[in-house]
């Protein structure tokens, strides 16, 4: 390379953009002190006794106490959740149980704001992401998955379908209310009862449901909400009465709580993690691809489990793509989630940060070389600038494990066959990305990936009809679309 | 010399690993005998290490198998069928040595098994897969794809039909199986694998081992090189270890479902890719 001219940088530098504050509202959200477990229509104080603090990531302050469920309160949420399947919901028409998600799915929309805030306080992402993708899609799913509830005898060919029953599901704190309607919308719609156990640090707009499920008037014990923390979400799984687990977290969670259900008959999905690679080749619509890759790797602090968390471009096209990279790095907005200009949020949680920490140490430390913009962090709250690496080999500890942070490594190939070599190289296979301008390369490639979603020049889209789900050890089952039903039903030959 | 004076030649009842037909590396058999007590062969009694090649078999096999067209899998397997046919006799031998109710009967419904689940090849992505109606400009679809080495345990009865019921929805969709077959009944198995070989399937994507399944099932469900075990034939005491064991590299754990031959068998070894591309001029 020494031969060649310094690149000049791709862009002129920026004029410094200047943005007054834009902050929305906190005052839509009425906090309660104490929130208590939502178990049988009710919310219901813990026969545990014990109560945790939830707070705001951006600023540590404490939004509210929230109930610890034990495992007593794991049998009354069990119990109430079976008696409302035989009574009310199993038999209940289709018909009807979709009247009830409808109104669900219309609630949501009302409240859109107040849940967008709330998420936003509660788990450090953007406002403009939680008011413009989580609350959109979380209440999309309850009306997609409401039209299927007196259609489910067209979904499986030549089968009946039958529901489970009671639905033990836990869910991560990264789409707390979408993965919250990720769970309940196909399960309600099937005809089971759920027990749903909210991610630890992001309680706080699963028991807003609560109270949307309670106006909605749902028949009690049809939806049940569990605030916890790991025990909780180990006590529900293992309950004897459970005879359905759905999880979205980590893979070695997923890997526990396949263990913990063997031999028992309980059907089982599980939505893990990921080391998606996002490929761009030297055809590839540069700034389109930059965007992407911004995107695919800074949406929701990369709290994302398909992020495109191994960049993987071809060698021709690097310098460019880096230094416009650098530059778009240098414009995203890291602050106060409630700002309306905020691109990068607070990290969810004080661990989270520590995780994110010591995995970028671990790249220094191996030899990679880490980028960061300038970027003023405020003091208070949890932190992490965007970070990119380059000179990332397959083996380091960056290139491998899954970071769950805004974090990018670089990684360079020279052929197709190179990149699909090393897109696969990796026990994960939730998702992957594409960028070329070659249609035949395009299908080319997404079929060779071992994935089960491949985003072609886009990235990070999601819809209530688009089958989402892992290969390999990001876990088994799907979820969205009419594939996503079937998790929730048995299914016996049409006689 | 009369006809009835001749000898008959007796066969070496070996695994099939790879295309390839080796004794056990572990040199072991055990015997096999007959409901009316003749000692019918020493079968071959594979070991953890002949499980292990198979699987190593099976991976090498699978990039070939998968890329096939769907039709010309369907072919293949349809081929199973036609040299099967060809060899009813021996087979309905094997079954009625074994104790089969019904030995003909067997034969033909295993027969058209194959043919029946051949079919199948060039139809499951457009029944279990589609496009799918985003709320964007985006056109995106669904397709099943193979999950990769299967892992399967066959039941005891019917040794033939159960081996093939299982073996058949696996490979269809592109996958590739390590099957462990009927203990008390392998002669079949062997038969089978003796067909298989002799049809166009490529060598090592379908391994039948022979042998004592509370022995292999544990490896074989531990394996991090198999994607996914059928258990449909695994002893009761076996399946929550074989579970367990499972959950090392995610395995698909799969039991066959109430319907005896369905679309659903095929599809409890696929994985489902949605394709996402946006939509301009």
């Amino acid at each position: 390379m020494s031969e060649l001219e310094p690149v000049a940088p791709a862009h002129p530098v920026m004029p410094p953009w200047e943005y007054a504050p834009a902050p929305e509202s906190r005052d839509i959200v009425r906090l309660q002190d104490r929130y208590g477990l939502f178990i049988g229509g009710e919310f219901v104080e813990p026969k545990s006794g014990r109560w945790f603090a939830t707070i705001d990531p951006s600023n540590e302050t404490v939004l509210a106490e929230v109930a610890e469920a034990g495992e007593e309160d794991v049998d009354v949420a069990v119990t109430a959740a079976r008696s409302a399947y035989v009574t009310a919901w199993r038999d209940l028409p289709g018909s009807e149980r979709a009247k009830y998600l409808y109104r669900i799915a219309r609630a949501l929309q009302e409240r859109a704001r107040e849940f967008a805030v709330l998420e936003s306080m509660n788990g450090g992402k953007p406002i403009k992401e939680s008011r413009d993708v989580d609350l959109p899609l979380a209440a999309a799913h309850f009306f997609y998955y409401a039209g299927w509830a007196d259609k489910l005898e067209y979904a499986f060919p030549a089968m009946t379908p039958t529901p489970l029953g009671v639905a033990g599901q836990v869910i991560p704190w990264n789409f707390p209310l979408l993965m919250a309607a990720w769970k309940l919308a196909p399960a309600l719609a099937a005809g089971n009862t759920a027990v749903l156990k909210p991610a630890e640090t992001t309680p706080l707009t699963a028991l807003l449901l609560g109270e949307v499920v309670q106006q909605a008037e749902l028949p009690p014990g049809v939806v049940n909400i569990l605030t916890g923390a790991g025990a909780t979400g180990a006590s529900l799984v293992e309950h004897p009465d459970v005879d359905k687990v759905a999880f979205t977290g980590s893979t070695e969670v997923g890997k526990q709580i396949r263990r913990a259900v063997a031999g028992t008959n309980k059907h089982l999905t599980l939505e893990l993690g990921g080391k998606a690679a996002n490929i761009v080749f030297e055809d590839a619509p540069i700034d389109q691809a930059v965007e992407g890759v911004v995107n695919g790797i800074f949406f929701n602090q990369g709290h994302v489990c398909c992020a495109g968390s191994r960049l993987l471009v071809q060698e021709p096209v690097f310098e460019e793509l880096l230094e416009k990279l650098k530059v778009r790095l240098g414009t995203l907005r890291v602050g106060d989630p409630l700002d309306k200009n905020t691109d990068v949020g607070a990290i969810n949680s004080r661990a989270q940060l520590h995780k994110i920490g010591e995995l970028v140490a671990s790249g220094v430390e191996e030899g990679a070389v880490m980028y960061q913009p300038p970027c003023d962090l405020p003091e208070r709250g949890f932190w992490f600038a965007p970070t990119l690496f380059t000179g990332v080999s397959q083996s380091h500890r960056i290139a491998r494990e899954e970071i769950f942070g805004p974090v990018l490594s670089i990684l360079t190939f020279r052929t197709p066959e190179e990149a699909v070599e090393k897109a696969n190289n990796t026990p994960y296979g939730l998702s992957a990305g594409v960028w070329t301008e070659k249609g035949s390369r395009i299908l080319w490639m997404a079929e060779r990936m071992r994935a089960g979603v491949v985003w072609a020049n886009t990235f990070n889209r999601f819809d209530p009809s688009s089958p989402f789900g892992g290969y390999k050890e990001s876990g088994f089952g799907r979820e969205g679309g009419r594939h996503g039903l079937e998790p929730y039903v048995r299914l016996e030959p049409v006689s | 010399m009369s006809s009835d004076q001749r000898l008959p030649v007796r066969r070496t009842a070996k695994l099939s690993i790879g295309g390839q037909f080796p004794r056990s590396e572990s040199g072991r058999t055990f015997e096999v005998w007959s409901r009316d007590g003749r000692l019918l062969a020493h079968a071959a009694r594979a070991s953890r290490k002949d499980l292990r090649d198979a699987v190593v078999a099976a991976r090498g096999a699978l990039g070939g198998w998968a890329s096939r067209t769907a039709y010309n899998r369907g072919q293949i397997l349809y081929r199973v069928a036609e040299i099967m046919e060809g060899r009813r006799a021996q087979l309905e031998d094997e079954l009625r040595d074994a104790g089969a109710s019904d030995p003909a009967g067997e034969v033909s419904r295993a027969i058209d098994r194959w043919v029946w689940y051949a079919g199948w090849a060039d139809k499951i992505a457009q029944v279990a897969g589609g496009a799918n109606p985003v709320a964007g400009p985006y056109f995106n679809f669904t397709i099943p794809e193979p999950t990769g080495v299967v892992g399967i345990v066959a039941p005891p009865e019917p040794a033939l039909l159960g081996l093939v019921g299982r073996i058949a929805p696996a490979v269809v969709s592109g996958n590739v199986a390590v099957a462990v077959a009927s203990e008390r009944s392998p002669l079949p198995a062997v038969s089978l694998a003796e067909a298989i070989a002799t049809s166009d399937v490529p060598g090592g994507v379908i391994n039948v081992l022979t042998g004592s399944p509370s022995e292999l099932v544990p490896w074989l469900a531990a394996h991090m090189d198999v994607n996914a075990i059928d258990l449909t034939g695994c002893p009761d005491e076996l399946i929550a270890d074989a579970e367990r064991a499972a959950a090392d590299n995610v395995k698909r754990v799969h039991r066959a479902g109430p319907a005896e031959q369905h679309l659903s068998e095929i599809t409890a070894f696929v994985e489902l890719k949605t394709v996402w591309h946006p939509m301009g001029s």
